[in-house]
């Protein structure tokens, strides 16, 4: 565990880019620092890993005072990744990331086999590897960056708005990439960015600051959006935080209903035994299952039903896995106001109203309060 | 007897000795220029405020002109190649500090910082990082020196025939022959045209890691080199 302890830093010239910070960073999990630009994340950031060092405090690894041990053999214990990656522009992807082992005494060829392994892991093309930086993209590039720190396989992950270098759709890749990765190696992770959707997305806990380097809520991001300390990190979480908040809850619980869905090759009975009150449209699916759109029930005729006219069905959110947020988003975005829920093979496993979810929310809010104070960390995914 | 290698016996040497010569007292003194500039340079990027003397002391050496550094040496070095290559090895400052100052310079901030946290102390960060950053830059500055270097060494000429190529311009005078000075500006045009081929090879090999565009427009702002040593010639 990273433990900074009351710590300050103030720059030669007066300035104090953090003020008497204290935080708990747990193991094995992401924590985020977030904040408005110059308030302080990449000072202290920089001092876990001694590239600052600090005017008042300490800071704490594994109950060790890091000044304690030799500059350079903390730094190659903490991997360390930063906006545009930082690469050596002289030197090929793989020895690149095989920077520090060969640093380490790892051989030649040991530290190439290592990278190359990191290339997969972080999901780069084995082809890369012998090009130099310039011959790659911004999101690849970050990749590498990823893989570099990765390399000696250090228990710390440093990351200094790793991914605000590239396109939002890149970006939401490379958070999903990191996820992963996490999963499966478990890092202790201190993750800086000035984006708090970013923060939200990735952080077990958050850490919001405020100009002047001092710590306004450290808390998970569910409670974080569903109770901002003051009005600053309100202020901060943005307007539709209410929405936002719906991603910590699951969508297991919403009742399904499956009597409005039909085959494309349907009788003329099974039609009109579907035909219930319950639901204005039906649902036709293809033959595997899978939703091809909604049509009215009068307009439906047994054995001649054209792709084309039917109404569009949105995006559909897969049952259980998706969180409450992604529900309401297909029902909003459906023309009939119905969200369609798939299985994870994309079969239409039932249809549920914006009625149905809203009262979903409420109750989950209800549930929300009790249990937030108990279960922090429960996350489902978004 | 009169023919265009020919070379008068008081130079003690054949066309091809004169060349090897010129050449001799050309580059040495840039690379002890370079010995020199590596540390200097470094010291002028860790140390900021170092830099602008350094470069002004620089400047002003090279406004020196080689006359008068040839009366302050020939007491200490007398008539010898030494004396030439003394002012020489000062001139390629002027240019080898800037453009080994900027080259190290434009490493970027993240790749310094990256390397820093990887545990990279100031040496390695140095050698391992920054230097082979800054070899384009170091070999741009080291294609002027060379060049203007090669054009210089005539000079020597005045002190006792240590002028290797640059000797047949005076002799030209004295036996009245003019293609000894023809002989003298095309060789030496030919040798700068080659050592700056030869670097120019040499920056191809050792940045590998360099974007390279189909069509290199030449820069505007940056004289050819091989042509700046003919208008030096006279110098
Ligand atoms: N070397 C320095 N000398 C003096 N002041 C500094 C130095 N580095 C940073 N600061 C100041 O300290 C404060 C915090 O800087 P820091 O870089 O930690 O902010 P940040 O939260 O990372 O901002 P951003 O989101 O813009 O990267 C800023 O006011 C900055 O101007
Ligand atoms: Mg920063």
């Amino acid at each position: 565990m990273i433990r900074i302890d009351s710590v300050t830093k103030r720059y030669p010239d007066g300035t104090v880019a953090v003020d008497r910070l204290s935080l708990e960073i747990p193991d094995r999990s992401i924590t985020v620092l977030v904040g408005p630009s110059g308030c302080g994340k990449t000072t202290t950031l920089r001092m876990i890993n001694r590239m600052v060092e600090p005017s008042e405090g300490t800071i704490l690894l594994d109950g060790k005072d890091i000044l304690q041990q030799p500059v350079n053999t903390l730094r190659r214990s903490m991997g360390y990744v930063i906006q545009n990656a930082g690469l050596f522009q002289h030197r090929t992807i793989v020895d690149n990331i095989a920077t520090v082992p060969r640093m380490l005494g790892w051989g030649k060829d040991k530290a190439r086999a290592r990278a190359r392994e990191l290339m997969e892991r972080v999901g780069l093309d084995a082809a890369l590897a012998r090009r130099y930086p310039y011959q790659l993209s911004g999101g690849q590039q970050q990749r590498v960056g990823v893989a570099r720190a990765l390399a000696a396989d250090p228990p710390v992950l440093l990351m200094d708005e790793p991914f605000s270098a590239v396109d939002p759709v890149v970006r939401k890749g490379l958070q999903d990439e990191l996820l992963r990765i996490q999963e499966e190696l478990g890092k202790t992770i201190v993750f800086v960015t000035h984006d708090i959707d970013e923060a939200v997305k990735i952080g077990t806990m958050v850490a919001v600051m405020r100009t002047g380097g001092k710590l306004a809520q450290f808390a998970p991001p569910a409670e974080l959006l569903s109770d901002p300390a003051d009005a600053f990190v309100e202020d901060f979480l943005g307007a539709d935080r209410g929405i936002r908040r719906l991603s910590f809850f699951p969508s297991a619980g919403l009742d399904l209903l499956t009597t409005p869905i039909v085959a494309i090759d349907s009788t003329a009975e099974q039609i009109a035994a579907r035909d219930t009150d319950d639901v204005p449209y039906l649902l036709v699916t293809d033959l595997d299952g899978r939703p091809l759109g909604w049509c009215e029930p009068r307009d439906l005729t047994a054995g001649a039903v054209e792709a084309e006219q039917l109404l569009p069905y949105g995006r559909p959110f897969v049952a259980g896995t998706d969180s409450l947020r992604a529900a309401l988003d297909c029902a909003v975005l459906s023309p009939t106001g119905w969200a369609v829920a798939v299985d994870a093979e994309g079969r239409a496993a039932g249809v549920v109203s914006q009625q149905t979810i809203g009262e979903a929310i409420r109750g989950a809010h209800a549930e929300g309060r009790k249990t937030d104070k108990t279960d922090k960390t429960a996350r489902v995914a978004r | 007897m009169n023919g265009f290698f020919d070379i008068p016996s008081d130079l003690q040497h054949s066309w091809l000795g004169l060349v090897g010569l010129h050449l001799r007292e050309a580059l040495l003194p840039v690379l002890a220029g370079l010995l020199i500039s590596l540390p200097l340079a470094q010291l002028c990027v860790r140390f900021r405020w170092l830099y602008p003397p350094v470069l002004w002391i620089t400047t002003v050496l090279y406004a020196i002109p080689s006359l008068a550094f040839f009366v302050l040496l020939i007491d200490y070095t007398g008539q010898t190649e030494l004396t030439v290559m003394i002012p020489l090895t000062v001139y390629s400052l002027v240019v080898l500090v800037p453009s080994i100052v900027d080259g190290v310079r434009s490493v970027p901030q993240e790749t310094l910082a990256a390397a820093t946290a990887m545990g990279f102390g100031p040496v390695r960060r140095y050698v391992q990082v920054q230097l082979p950053i800054a070899v384009p830059a170091i070999i741009a500055g080291l294609r002027v020196a060379t060049v203007s270097s090669i054009s210089l060494v005539s000079v020597g000429t005045l002190i006792g025939n240590q002028g290797a190529l640059g000797n047949l311009l005076n002799d030209a005078n004295i036996y009245n022959r003019p293609e000894l000075a023809v002989n003298a500006v095309l060789t030496m045009a030919a040798l700068a045209i080659i050592c700056d081929a030869l670097l120019v090879v040499l920056r191809l090999l050792l940045t590998p890691w360099m974007p390279r565009r189909a069509h290199t427009k030449p820069k505007a702002d940056r004289p050819d080199p091989a042509a700046l040593a003919l208008e030096d010639a006279a110098r």
